[in-house]
């Protein structure tokens, strides 16, 4: 298990309490899961992930991910419509462990409210957040 | 610790079947017959399966020699948490290889199964007395399909009531299949969370409680290995919206003779024959996963029920409630006469002091091991008691490490990562029939470990070295699994 200060947690997206991240920069968002997540739940061997036109709110089960450990669900960091699912993980789950930002991101979606993006937390924020619960 | 149990004997190299095979070696030989040999109609000919051609005695080495790697319950103690592994006592299997059941058809008309059939009528009786429920199911396979034979009865009552309901509250201590088995029936699982002691509040599930829920499933002892507490408290709460409460008897082998599960407000109980009653489990054994309920939801049990009448015993498809057939024939009959022997063998007096010892057993480990391993919740448990890595995290040894590195020391592992709440879990539950010597072998064997974790983590990085093959690569094994030659 990594440290805090060991984690790779880029500047250039937002994160959740459930350890999802969102890339805003674009003009459909990126998510995934952050480098915290996938070092908890230890190797992962297969992601589950929507079908593409899927319409979800904030805070719905967008997919599951099974790891050695246990099977979890990951969350929808805001609402939207998935444009883009990430059909490399179909093969290679192992992406999510050793690219979480490059190669593991999961889904692209279409914000349908895009002022829910102000519930989530940038680095500094999600550090604090997670220095609570460790 | 000076010596261990686990040594290095002469185990065999064995390669894969399909390595060993040779084209036109057969395992078998027809008998000399009066017709002409003909070739097998072409559309049974199959070309997908390929599988190699071996001798009699290259499978049974074969397997005997795998065999030789593996590790059970006859060999040594097995600590899983939450699976009532417990030796299983070799009288079950003698009676269970009687040639009158062994070799009982289940096709013969009942005038000649009476002696099965009173078994199982008498292993129902026997399960409603140790349960205090008044009527029993054998069919279920195993713990999961009593679970959907209980949600299916939930459905049932519910659409009898003229008002099906939507969702069912599941306690994060409740066993992974209960959510699964609601969700099967169409219910949508609604989480609890427990309170700081590890259990269930009444409070919390009044707050959840309404008219559209069809009831809750608890798991009692939980994951955690507590008693609910507030059961009969939480039952009320319950019942008065017009729910119904669900027992996961997964745990019972801690209560036994002790706790009065009607009394508890539960309405449906399912207990494992292949855990509580000693009866092989896993490879072992197919399973069995009796449900018991109140007498007002007997109409919708499985059917054929197992009716008596004048001591001559039937078998009846005569109740129009049933939610229908859940297995073929009548569930795993072998499985039963083991627990029936199990439980006569034991008798009333002894299965409750079975309960007793393996709380004993699991509070006096707690005792001695919290002072060495993270103990999440301190408190009296039950039948198992659940412990974490935190204490190893400065060296980066996690619960993984100490469980591969306790099987050099001879033991299987315990539970690792579940249940899911406690961060790093170790879940162990030694059961009634390890001895004291035995337990503190185990104990000494946990104490070096947590040694180790601080003073060689590498030994335990590299653990199991002692066993026929190293650290498995658990992960490649999910993604890319390889199952022929």
């Amino acid at each position: 298990m990594k440290e805090i200060l060991e984690l790779n947690l880029p500047q250039n997206v937002l994160y959740t309490k459930d350890h999802e991240w969102m890339d805003t920069t674009g003009n459909t968002m990126r998510i995934g899961i952050n480098d915290y997540a996938q070092d908890q739940l230890g190797e992962i061997v297969y992601v589950e992930l929507p079908q593409i036109g899927a319409c979800l709110n904030k805070g719905d089960v967008f997919g599951t991910v099974e790891s050695v450990k246990a099977v979890s669900e990951v969350f929808m960091p805001v609402s939207g419509e998935v444009i883009q699912v990430n059909t490399d993980l179909e093969n290679a789950p192992e992406l999510v462990s050793s690219s979480p930002y490059e190669k593991g991101w999961m889904i692209e979606i279409k914000a349908s409210n895009p002022d829910e993006v102000k519930t989530m937390m940038d680095r500094e924020a999600y550090l604090k957040f997670l220095e609570g619960i460790k | 610790m000076t010596e261990t149990s686990a040594t290095r004997g002469l185990i065999f190299n064995e390669p894969l079947l399909w390595e060993i095979g040779k084209k036109g070696r057969i395992g078998f030989s027809m008998p000399e017959h009066d017709v002409p040999d003909a070739p097998l109609d072409k559309e049974f000919i199959r070309k997908d399966s390929e599988l190699p051609d071996l001798s009699e005695v290259n499978v049974i080495r074969h397997f005997t020699r795998l065999s030789q790697w593996n590790f059970g319950i006859d060999a040594g103690m097995y600590p899983l948490g939450s699976c009532t592994m417990k030796y299983n006592p070799k009288v079950n299997e003698r009676v269970a290889l009687l040639p009158g059941f062994a070799e009982a058809h289940p096709l013969l008309p009942t005038s000649l199964s009476q002696g099965i059939l009173r078994l199982m009528f008498e292993l129902e009786r026997c399960l409603a007395a140790i349960t205090s429920m008044d009527a029993v199911t054998l069919q279920p396979s195993a713990g999961a399909q009593g679970e959907l034979c209980g949600m299916l009865i939930f459905r049932a009552y519910h659409r009898k009531k003229g008002k099906p309901r939507s969702k069912i509250i599941v306690p994060n201590t409740a066993h992974g299949t209960n959510p699964s088995s609601a969700t099967l029936c169409g219910y949508k699982p609604v989480g609890i969370s427990i309170n700081e002691k590890g259990i269930l509040t009444p409070d919390a599930v009044a707050a959840l409680m309404d008219e559209d829920t069809a009831g809750i499933m608890v798991t009692n002892p939980n994951t955690l290995g507590f008693f609910e507490e507030n059961i009969q408290k939480i039952s009320e709460i319950v019942h008065s919206k017009g729910g119904l409460v669900y027992g996961d008897g997964a745990n019972m082998n801690a209560v036994m003779g002790i706790v009065d599960m009607a009394a508890c407000g539960m309405d449906i109980l399912h207990l494992n024959l292949h855990k509580t009653f000693s009866t092989p489990h896993g490879g072992g054994g197919p399973g069995a996963g009796p449900v018991c309920t109140k007498k007002y939801l007997e109409p919708f049990l499985p059917v054929p029920r197992i009716i008596e009448e004048k001591g001559v015993f039937s078998l009846s498809n005569d109740f129009p409630d049933s939610i229908g057939k859940l297995h073929a024939f009548y569930g795993n009959v072998g499985i039963m006469i083991r627990a029936l022997a199990y439980i006569l063998c034991m008798g009333g007096e002894n299965l409750k002091k079975a309960s007793q010892l393996a709380v004993l057993n699991a509070n006096y480990i707690k005792e001695k091991l919290k002072k060495v391993l993270h103990l999440p919740y301190d408190r009296t448990c039950m039948h198992e008691c659940v412990f974490s890595d935190k204490n190893q995290n400065p060296t980066k040894i996690t619960t993984l490490d100490m469980a591969k590195r306790l099987i050099d020391f001879g033991f299987h592992p315990p539970t690792i990562y579940f249940p899911l709440i406690v961060k790093g879990a170790m879940m162990i539950e030694p059961t009634e029939t390890e001895s004291k010597e035995e337990i503190d072998r185990f104990i000494a064997a946990m104490e070096q470990i947590v040694e180790e974790a601080t003073n060689q983590p590498d030994l335990l990085r590299n653990a199991p070295m002692k066993c026929k093959v190293r650290r498995l690569d658990e992960a490649q094994a999910a993604r890319k699994p390889c199952l022929a030659g």
